[in-house]
């Protein structure tokens, strides 16, 4: 019997006001990044609660990206610096508990960013591809 | 062995209570062993006077109760704290939980609490009787002729051996002398497991945590889980109160779990002396203390009242998610 090459499956929560327009913008500039990516689109990052990150996994997400403004930038001020703080706190906890840490990533991606977003698409799913499927943060009831 | 003995609590309490400054007591009450003291809220003298006990196993952290217990009783509220708890009821002030007029504290010195566990692994089960000597617990088994000594250093638990304060923070009263902020070692576990690879340390926590029961005592517990509501009550969110059925929901659980009081967690220590199953829970919460300490400053929560908790906080040169991992050797 053939293997069937694995195909990750990337979260990506998009912030509504740059990253998500980045994507737009990526598309209008017939930018090309791999369909593997889902975006989630939320009204700030810092809608992102931990437990959504912690979902995506559960629901098979092979890495789970989180896109918002550029710290500075915030549509509502300083929603992404508590992302930050955040995401740093959580992603340190997962590595902690031995999760592979190439699985996450924060990156920030404005309105006008569409070649910067191609690119971390990319780059991140390039990643994820070579680790291969998220075992660790697994739910074998999700598994189709 | 406790250093300010029953008598002289009783004699406080019993003051407080018959000159009507507090309506009622906080306190310890016997239960069916010498070990398994149960939290009690006295209102009568005499009840108090033949039933009030302390002794090395009243572990448990009594600023959680003051949120129930303001509300269901009038008047004062006269509570023992251990200097660890100070911490827990100074966050819960800062979060506007209670109001402080309506309790009494007595700071209560603390020797470091025992651990039953510790106490059974060496005289075994059947405990009988505990009696509590200078040195020593004079420990009667069902099995034993002689009381089996154990020494307080042998039964401590492991939070009081990475005690990280012998100061109250808050108290209106203080029995005994004044304690100091130690310098301890509590980080030091987090440490070594921080030094093992992530297989190492995915398995040491698949390990643990699939003991769990979600049986949420270390939730009850905390003093810093205070929600009216909490997410893992809900029954739409597939997370409530049952048992785990595979790993993803114990890791998830415990992640959250831990992640919800980052930042307000004052490491005392009560989820993993509650956990039935000795989960090492407190390795979670400390993790976040560490991280929090080496990204934000240090921050101790609970030294004082109207601290501004690190996540409810920022600063614009914060460091990047994806720089946590850049530092030194990690």
């Amino acid at each position: 019997m053939q293997m069937k090459e694995h195909k990750p499956l990337i979260v990506a929560f998009c912030c509504n006001w740059c990253s998500y327009a980045g994507a737009d913008l990526a598309g209008n500039n017939r930018l090309n990044y791999p369909a593997d990516v889902k975006i989630i689109r939320v009204p700030c990052s810092c809608r992102v609660n931990p437990m959504f990150v912690l979902r995506a996994f559960q629901r098979g997400a092979d890495g789970v990206i989180l896109c918002g403004c550029h710290p500075g930038d915030c549509h509502y001020t300083s929603g992404n610096y508590y992302t930050r703080r955040r995401m740093a706190l959580l992603f340190s906890m997962l590595d902690y508990l031995g999760i592979e840490r190439e699985r996450t990533r924060v990156e920030w991606v404005s309105a006008a960013e569409g070649a910067k977003f191609a690119a971390t698409m990319n780059d991140f799913v390039e990643t994820v591809t070579a680790l291969g499927e998220n075992k660790r943060l697994e739910d074998l009831r999700c598994k189709k | 062995m406790q250093k300010i003995n029953r008598e002289v609590l009783l004699e406080k309490a019993v003051a407080l209570l018959e000159s009507n400054t507090v309506s009622c007591v906080l306190g310890w009450r016997a239960g069916e062993f010498d070990y398994d003291v149960t939290p009690f809220v006295f209102t009568d003298a005499a009840d108090l006077k033949a039933n009030f006990v302390w002794n090395d196993f009243c572990g448990a952290n009594f600023s959680k109760y003051l949120v129930a217990k303001t509300r269901k009783h009038e008047g004062k509220i006269l509570v023992f704290l251990k200097p660890c708890d100070t911490y827990s009821f100074n966050q819960l002030l800062t979060e506007h939980r209670f109001d402080r007029e309506r309790v009494y504290v007595v700071g209560v010195p603390c020797e470091g609490m025992a651990d039953i566990n510790r106490v059974k692994s060496i005289a075994g089960d059947g405990i009988s009787k505990i009696e509590f000597e200078a040195d020593a617990m004079a420990v009667s088994t069902l099995y034993e002729d002689a009381p089996i000594r154990v020494s307080y250093a042998d039964a401590l638990s492991e939070r009081c051996k990475n005690c990280k304060s012998k100061k109250h923070v808050a108290y209106d009263e203080l029995l005994g002398d004044a304690g100091d902020v130690i310098d301890s070692n509590r980080f030091d576990e987090v440490e070594a497991l921080e030094k093992m690879t992530p297989d190492e340390r995915f398995a040491f926590w698949q390990k643990e945590l699939s003991r769990c029961i979600r049986c949420n005592a270390c939730r009850d517990a905390c003093p810093a889980c205070t929600c009216e509501k909490c997410v893992f009550d809900n029954p739409a969110s597939s997370l409530e109160n049952k048992a785990p059925a595979n790993s993803f929901e114990e890791k998830m659980f415990h992640i959250i779990r831990a992640f919800h009081v980052a930042g307000r967690c004052t490491d005392c220590g009560e989820c993993s002396r509650v956990c039935p199953q000795n989960i090492p829970l407190h390795l979670l919460n400390r993790k976040f203390i560490k991280d929090i300490n080496e990204f934000y400053g240090e921050y101790q929560a609970g030294a004082e009242v109207g601290s501004r908790a690190p996540l409810i906080d920022y600063t614009l040169g914060d460091l990047e998610p994806g720089e946590v991992f850049d530092r030194g050797d990690r």
